[in-house]
């Protein structure tokens, strides 16, 4: 089997490249239904990171994962797929849908972190507020929280990422991947 | 008064420190360490623990879908985005990208973005004082075809200093953000050109202890890719992480049965 191909930083300047019109608004805000997911990206000392990029993956409310195209021009599609740049102050949003969970699994999106300083693309699981199952049962109460969203008094969804430090985010490690 | 920075000799003996304690451990390392020092910038910004083990679940076994009406066919010439030519050596990179089984990853995204041949980036953060090109933009994208191959026409870009240390140079490079067949395969990278003198100096590219890994993210120049008195060829071949699900769950298998 041949080796996989080394991963590098995103580095500073994907800002003009990663980033589209619509990325974040995998539902047009005020759809019937939609939520927004938001939060801050933060380092070791605690300082919010202001060129750090969250990618989301995601099942509709059914719990059905979209094998749909048109993430990069939406055309009212729903593609269970964005990109949030975050912003001076570390914060990121996405407009969608609280997802179902897939064939009786937990209901969370599925991240992927990126940073400048950050060499490879981080994993990590927003499970929505109450969802239960062995891998959250499985992990310390001060870890299973760091995976799990915070309703906020608007209705929206909260998940705060910290990439060190107090709180850190327990970040996953598939098969096959090495470390 | 600005913080003093550190010489470029400093920076590689921390360099060959990390590498020589990283022979010492099993294994290899292929992906990046993601604490590395001489990079300074990674010192807040990397986990200090360890990675939880997780088996992939629904959504994380499907990586996200495009197609033709997510991208457009001129996107893959960073040449032609403007009225005029950009200035430089105007190259083609192409390669083919298949998953950790060799499967060819079919007719997915790929994204890349990078400086000018001056070594400057659009990006209003990159204070580097070398010219802008009005006709550079330096960002494409493609679609693999069905085989896995993409293929982009662009100029080479030039190194350029940034501020990791004193007189720091980052040696050409490209960006390339890949995905695979499931959500975990995911990868964002830089590929590298063949024999540049900056590689042994730079501490992201040195973010990799081990030689193999590094190399696999050098272009090979092909004389067979460059075309006569038009541009010159890089190939750069690419292989995504194992998948995880069954072959009945695969996508891409399933077309396969229907011819």
């Amino acid at each position: 089997m041949a080796e996989p191909t080394p991963a590098q930083t995103v580095g500073p300047f994907f800002a003009d490249a990663l980033p589209y019109p619509g990325d974040r608004l995998l539902l047009a805000p005020g759809t019937p239904g939609a939520v927004r997911l938001h939060g801050t990206v933060r380092d070791g000392a605690g300082e919010p990171i202001p060129d750090a990029l969250v990618e989301l993956r995601q099942a509709d409310a059914a719990g059905r994962v979209p094998r749909v195209e048109g993430s990069l021009h939406r055309d009212g599609r729903f593609t269970g797929w964005g990109r949030a740049a975050t912003d001076g102050g570390g914060r990121f949003h996405f407009w969608t849908v609280e997802p179902g969970g897939v064939e009786g699994g937990a209901a969370f999106f599925a991240l992927t972190v990126f940073a400048r300083g950050l060499t490879e693309r981080l994993f990590t699981r927003a499970y929505l507020p109450g969802e239960q199952d062995v891998f959250l049962d499985g992990l310390p109460e001060g870890e299973r929280r760091t995976l799990q969203t915070v309703r906020e008094d608007d209705g929206s969804l909260r998940f705060d990422v910290r990439l060190q430090g107090e709180g850190e985010t327990v970040f996953l490690r598939f098969p096959g991947h090495h470390r | 008064m600005a913080t003093q920075l550190e010489s470029q000799s400093v920076i590689s003996e921390e360099i060959a420190r990390v590498h020589a304690a990283m022979l010492e451990r099993p294994g290899g390392a292929p992906q990046p360490l993601t604490d590395f020092p001489p990079y300074r910038s990674s010192v807040l910004r990397h986990p200090t623990q360890d990675q939880r083990h997780a088996d992939p679940e629904g959504v994380e076994l499907v990586a996200p879908v495009f197609g033709h009406s997510d991208v457009d066919t001129v996107e893959a010439d960073l040449t032609i985005q403007h009225a005029g030519e950009p200035i430089g050596e105007r190259m083609v990179l192409t390669g083919r990208v298949v998953d950790g089984e060799g499967r060819p990853v079919r007719r997915q995204l790929v994204e890349i973005w990078q400086a000018n041949a001056g070594g400057r980036y659009v990006h209003k953060r990159d204070q580097h004082p070398a010219p802008l090109d009005p006709h550079f933009t330096g960002v494409g994208r493609c679609l693999t075809d069905d085989e896995g191959h993409y293929r982009f026409t662009t100029i080479k870009p030039g190194p350029y200093p940034w501020r990791n240390h004193h007189n720091a140079w980052r040696p050409a490079h490209i960006h390339v953000s890949l995905f695979g067949h499931e959500f975990t395969q995911r990868l964002v990278t830089q590929v590298y050109f063949p024999g540049d003198p900056l590689l042994a100096l730079d501490p992201i590219y040195q973010s990799l202890s081990d030689p193999a890994a590094r190399e696999r993210l050098v272009a090979a120049y092909d004389h067979d890719l460059t075309t006569h008195e038009w541009a010159t060829g890089y190939r750069w071949d690419v292989v995504l992480t194992g998948s995880h699900a069954t072959p009945l769950q695969r996508p891409s298998d399933r077309e396969d049965d229907h011819g």
